[in-house]
């Protein structure tokens, strides 16, 4: 459903069916809407067997790579005699990215689920919910459900009445958005800062407490009771383009959009119609000119491209971005590239974790010269450094926030230069007023 | 369990090293020294710098060769365009924000950063943007902190973190505003904090004691081995104008791999004292009469003859040197005696069977394998009436001396003239261990070489030369004309250094052959 | 994710005088045994230093260097170890901050909506006149903050734990009166 606004009939809402509805946050309403009723039957399975069912579903990882999530699963060794942990991603700090506070908000028994599968899937005991720092209402959330599902023995030493012990832990950041790296995060929740560790040893050998560890996002935690209940074909046939593409994905829309919200469609998507439809298109009197459609750290594109594609992993590769995390930031002709590119480059550098040297230096070097040029004080040779740099701040670190800094300021100026070089000639960007 | 080996190409060069071994380490073996700036043999592997970016024909991406594997069939170029661009990228970056102040900059001629810059750099700069300022900061002990200097390859923190277990820096900050920081209730007065100073790849922690007495390129440098105590720390003494401004470690994995103790650190000041003894004297009339050198010998052998010599020897003087003497009262039936100054032993964590040892001398091994009595309470305790006392570098300080009115004669073979025993028959004036060369053994039983540093003053002797010349003015043997032949006759005389010679020691030194347990 | 204070208020409110630090973690208080149930949880007890350090900042407002020696003590680690993962994370304040911190969304998507009018209008009816100092009356301090999550919400504010979506500027001032009411 499109929270905040109400559900569109094109929606197809699995994970956001309840989002706006308080009685849907209890474990009674939960129970009542079909609840734990997935755990319980995964409790029976071999975990070999739910991993096969994840599998077969095709579900990815929803966090902004896309990694088949069984794939994933399937690396833990289970009987391998040392402790296993699951960890579920909620740190949600993508720039755009606002679909897991939503899950927590109103779900959170959902999350709790899929967590408790899981971890058993993966013969692990215990799994930490991180939490971004800020999200103290999802965190409310969780805590209230979770001493609920403790109580009612869903969870524990004795997870419905399973004989298997299972527990769930909220663990809360305190502001770092590198934290939803997975091995920063890692490294968070063990009381580290969080810088992100060399890979490999990759978690599923060496993780959380140095011992073999999965990652998974909330939005791809909370899918999982859903495959379980409806079966891996009903989850795989979600689709509308690429056969490698399934289910239903939860996209948030924001910027300048008449409904900025959260959306669930089915993969494969029409974007087109997704922005114009179902977000009910540009606000009065403006058109849409850009998009940065997988979180802040894609690729820009313009809305002509943008109108052509599919929204599925493969469909936004196709026009050169990506679908990231689903967080889409819609620029319209009334704002200018150069000074919200400038503004996200500022992003990165305020949270590059310092290790890196093309990160440290490369985001705040490159969020100076976006805003010298925002400023009126830009040079053409000030374009050719910001390429170069970017070079050098890709692929060349161990994680890829500087990449990440990177690749929508080359696309935007690609797309946009001539903004760019209005403001290098002195002009003053055709729509807006600047300054940053 | 033998290691498997892995084969890969490095610049064209073949090479094979232990599975495991990173490709910078096998980069060094194969003869190529991939630059780096975090990696250090003796921290763990932090991989931040990014500067050993190389080539893998492989991997898609470039690797960082300190934290990649070399494996099997792997083809690396350290040279090729994309790797050179990638270093000159990341050489940038660690520039924009230097403050590029060289010339009054303690590190400039031994900056890594300057190296590689001048290697493999930019000519230019394209940062036009105001440098970020951070002021200086006094991180206690030796060492200061140039901030703005800084690099960030985090040396300083894992050393004290991981080797030191003396956890009080840390990263603080994170993004472009990252500093080293310091815990507020904490200073780096550990016993090897000033290590980081060595570890140090560019001028951000520098040294006070160092701090604008020379510019790199001034100084000359000299292998020697610490006398701080009997750990016997390899060293690197560093002379400007015959006068010693600095003393650093020099990497030995059998010894102190990359370290040495503060203590020992400037343990050098006594070396350049003015106050020495710098001619050969005899007694004439109760008053040190200033003599050739073999006037003092004849007056010397004059003095010791039909005499029981008695020694008081410094265990900070050399094997040679022990070994000359052992010769002179060996002959006279005598006895060879040494104290030696303790104090608290102070390990370095991280590092096996490193540490400030209780024996604050380099050779205490040294003078008990070759049959001295190590006499802390009262050095004197074994002369006889009618002895000859030599008094060889111990210059008495702190003790009741009045024994030493037992003796017929005094015989200072020293680097000052002892100022609590009577005016002596002979003063042989010798070089101390900067000026001389010689072998140490250390507590393991680890023979090693030190070198001159400097020049002697006046008409001092290096202590071999000198002593060989009174053996032989005693009629024990011909001559030595290097301390390598005095070494020699030693080695054939003395089971303990059996089979060792100056070039099988070399300058990482060799076990005696009766190395006590826990020699390696 | 905030542009922290970047330096001490210049007015630091009542309560942060310079008293001597009270330890949070005494021996059989609630806290104690708060982060003694915490620690249950994980193998390592570092694993309990971000949960210690919001509890510090729950109950003393802001992370001083006495309570960062205090936590590192608890468990066991040190005092330098403490600031390195304290000054990582902007949520943790290392001065004291007005009695309502006040965290304006402005990255991209916020900006794009308009949130550098909504942290205007909070400097002017707060008193706090620039970004980071408290108000005179130690009411009020006022950060940019980075990407709240709540993007869909423009332009979301934090105050202290509490999320207001859709600030307007002209919404400022109801804002406000909402928080003293």
């Amino acid at each position: 459903m499109g929270y905040p606004h109400k559900s569109h009939p094109r929606e197809t809402p699995v994970l956001s069916k309840h989002f706006g509805d308080p009685s849907a946050r209890t474990l009674d309403g939960w129970k009542a809407r079909g609840g734990y009723k997935a755990l319980q039957q995964a409790l029976a399975m071999e975990p070999t067997a739910i991993v096969d069912v994840v599998k077969a579903s095709g579900l990815r990882g929803r966090g902004g790579a896309g990694f088949p999530t069984g794939l994933k699963w399937s690396f833990m060794k289970i009987g391998d005699g040392k402790p296993h942990y699951l960890c579920c991603n909620a740190d949600e700090s993508e720039p755009g990215t606002f679909k897991d506070r939503e899950i927590m908000r109103w779900t959170p028994h959902a999350l709790i689920e899929g967590c408790a599968i899981g971890a058993y899937a993966i013969g692990a005991e215990t799994a930490y919910i991180y939490v971004r720092g800020e999200f103290t209402e999802p965190i409310k959330r969780l805590e209230d459900a979770l001493a609920e599902a403790r109580a009612a023995g869903l969870i524990g030493n004795n997870a419905m009445g399973s004989g298997k012990k299972i527990d769930v832990w909220v663990h809360r950041g305190a502001g770092a958005y590198i934290c939803g790296e997975e091995t920063a995060l890692m490294n968070s929740l063990e009381g580290k800062r969080g810088n992100p560790r060399i890979k490999p040893p990759f978690p599923a050998v060496s993780g959380l407490f140095g011992q073999p560890t999965t990652i998974n996002n909330v939005e791809t935690l909370a899918a999982i009771p859903h495959i379980l209940n409806n079966g891996a074909e009903w989850y795989k046939a979600m689709c509308l383009s690429s056969p490698k593409s399934n289910g239903s994905k939860l996209f948030s829309v924001c910027g300048n959009v008449s409904r900025p919200g959260n959306y669930e469609v089915v993969m494969g998507f029409s974007f087109k119609e997704f922005l114009y439809d179902l977000c009910g298109g540009p606000l009065p009197g403006r058109k849409f000119k850009a998009l940065i459609p997988g979180g802040s750290s894609v690729p820009v594109i313009t809305i002509e491209e943008a109108e052509t594609v599919k929204m599925d992993y493969e469909g936004f590769m196709e026009v050169g971005t990506m679908l990231g995390s689903g967080g889409v930031i819609i620029f319209d002709d009334a704002q200018s590239m150069p000074r919200q590119l400038a503004r996200l480059s500022r992003f990165y550098a305020h949270e590059s974790c310092a290790q890196c040297t093309q990160c440290r230096e490369g985001t705040a070097w490159m969020t100076k010269i976006l805003e010298r040029i925002v400023a009126g004080q830009g040079t053409y040779e000030d374009l050719d450094t910001i390429f170069d740099l970017a070079e050098n701040m890709t692929g060349k670190t161990i994680c890829v926030l500087s990449d990440s800094c990177a690749a929508p300021v080359v696309s935007g100026i690609n797309k946009f230069r001539g903004e760019f070089e209005a403001l290098i000639k002195g002009k003053r960007s055709s729509t807006v007023a600047v300054g940053v | 369990m033998s290691v498997k080996s892995v084969n890969l190409t490095i610049e064209g060069r073949a090479i094979s090293v232990p599975e495991g071994t990173s490709i910078l380490e096998a980069a060094k073996a194969a003869g190529v020294l991939i630059p780096h700036y975090c990696y250090h043999p003796g921290l763990p592997v932090a991989g931040v710098c990014r500067m050993c970016l190389v080539e893998d024909e492989k991997m898609p991406k470039l690797a960082a060769s300190c934290a990649t594997a070399a494996a099997d069939g792997q083809v690396v170029h350290v040279y090729s365009p994309k790797a050179l661009e990638a270093r000159k990228g990341v050489l940038e970056l660690l520039l924009i924000n230097h403050p590029l102040d060289c010339p009054i900059c303690d590190q400039a001629g031994e900056c890594e950063l300057q190296d590689y810059t001048f290697q493999e750099g930019r000519a230019d700069s394209r940062y036009h943007e105001p440098k970020r300022f951070n002021p200086v900061e006094d991180f206690g002990g030796d060492v200061l902190y140039v901030t703005n200097r800084c690099i960030l390859c985090t040396r300083c923190v894992r050393f004290m973190d991981d080797v030191h277990h003396a956890p009080v820096l840390n990263v603080s900050e994170r993004g472009d505003r990252a500093v080293i920081g310091k815990a507020p209730d904490a200073d780096l007065t550990q016993p090897w904090a000033a290590n980081v100073i060595d570890l140090c790849p560019v001028g951000a922690l520098v040294s006070k004691d160092f701090l604008n007495k020379a510019r790199a390129w001034e100084l000359d440098r000299t292998a020697s081995v610490c006398t701080g105590c009997s750990q016997g720390c390899n060293t690197i003494i560093e002379t400007r104008d015959n006068v010693i401004v600095r003393q650093k470690p020099r990497s030995n994995d059998a010894v102190n791999h990359f370290y040495l103790c503060d203590e020992g650190r400037f343990d050098y000041r006594w070396m350049n004292r003015p106050d020495r003894a710098e001619a050969p004297k005899i007694r004439v009339s109760d008053v040190l009469t200033f003599v050739d050198w073999e006037i003092a010998y004849g007056e010397a052998a004059k003095a010791l003859k039909g005499k029981r010599a008695y020694v008081v020897a410094s265990p900070a003087l050399s094997n040679e040197a022990l070994y000359l003497l052992k010769q002179i009262y060996t002959k006279s039936g005598g006895e060879g005696a040494f104290r030696c100054e303790t104090g608290p032993e102070a390990p370095l964590p991280g590092v096996p069977d490193l540490s400030l040892r209780g024996d604050r001398a380099p050779n205490v091994q040294g003078a008990e394998l070759l049959g001295y009595t190590r006499r802390d309470a009262d050095v004197l305790a074994g002369l006889r009436d009618g002895d000859v006392l030599i008094l060889a570098d111990d210059e008495l300080e702190g003790l009741d001396t009045s024994a030493a009115k037992k003796a017929s004669a005094i015989i200072v073979i020293g680097t000052v003239l002892p100022l609590n025993i009577a005016t002596p028959t002979v003063m042989l004036p010798i070089a101390n261990v900067a000026e001389e060369e010689g072998t140490f053994t250390n507590l393991r039983g680890r023979v090693q070489r030190f070198l001159q540093a400097k020049a002697a003053p006046g008409l001092a002797r290096p202590s071999w030369f000198a002593l060989a010349d009174l053996n032989a003015a005693l009629g024990l043997q011909a001559e030595h004309f290097l301390p390598s032949a005095v070494f020699a006759a030693m080695a054939a005389s003395e089971p303990a250094f059996a089979g060792l010679s100056y070039e099988s020691l070399g300058l990482y030194g060799a076990p005696v052959a009766t190395a006590p347990a826990g020699a390696n | 994710m905030s542009h922290g204070p970047s330096a001490p208020a210049h007015a630091a409110p009542a309560h942060h005088d310079h008293a001597p630090y009270e330890p949070v973690f005494n021996a059989g208080s609630a806290r104690s045994k708060e982060l003694a149930d915490l620690l249950t949880r994980y193998p390592d007890k570092r694993a309990g230093l971000l949960p210690a350090l919001w509890m510090v900042q729950q109950d003393r407002g802001w992370i001083s260097e006495d309570a960062m020696r205090e936590v590192g003590d608890q468990l066991g680690c040190t005092a330098a170890y403490v600031k390195g993962v304290v000054t990582f994370y902007t949520m943790y304040h290392q001065h004291p901050v007005g009695q309502h911190f006040i965290q304006v969304c402005t990255t991209s998507p916020c900006l794009c909506a308009g949130a550098d009018d909504v942290v205007n209008a909070f400097l002017e009816h707060t008193g706090c006149k620039e970004l980071g100092l408290t108000s005179p009356d130690g009411k009020y301090t006022v950060i940019e903050v980075e990407c709240l999550g709540a993007c869909g919400f423009a332009t979301p504010v934090q105050v202290n734990d509490e999320y207001f979506e859709g600030v307007k500027p002209e919404t400022v001032p109801d804002l406000l009166k909402k928080l003293n009411g």
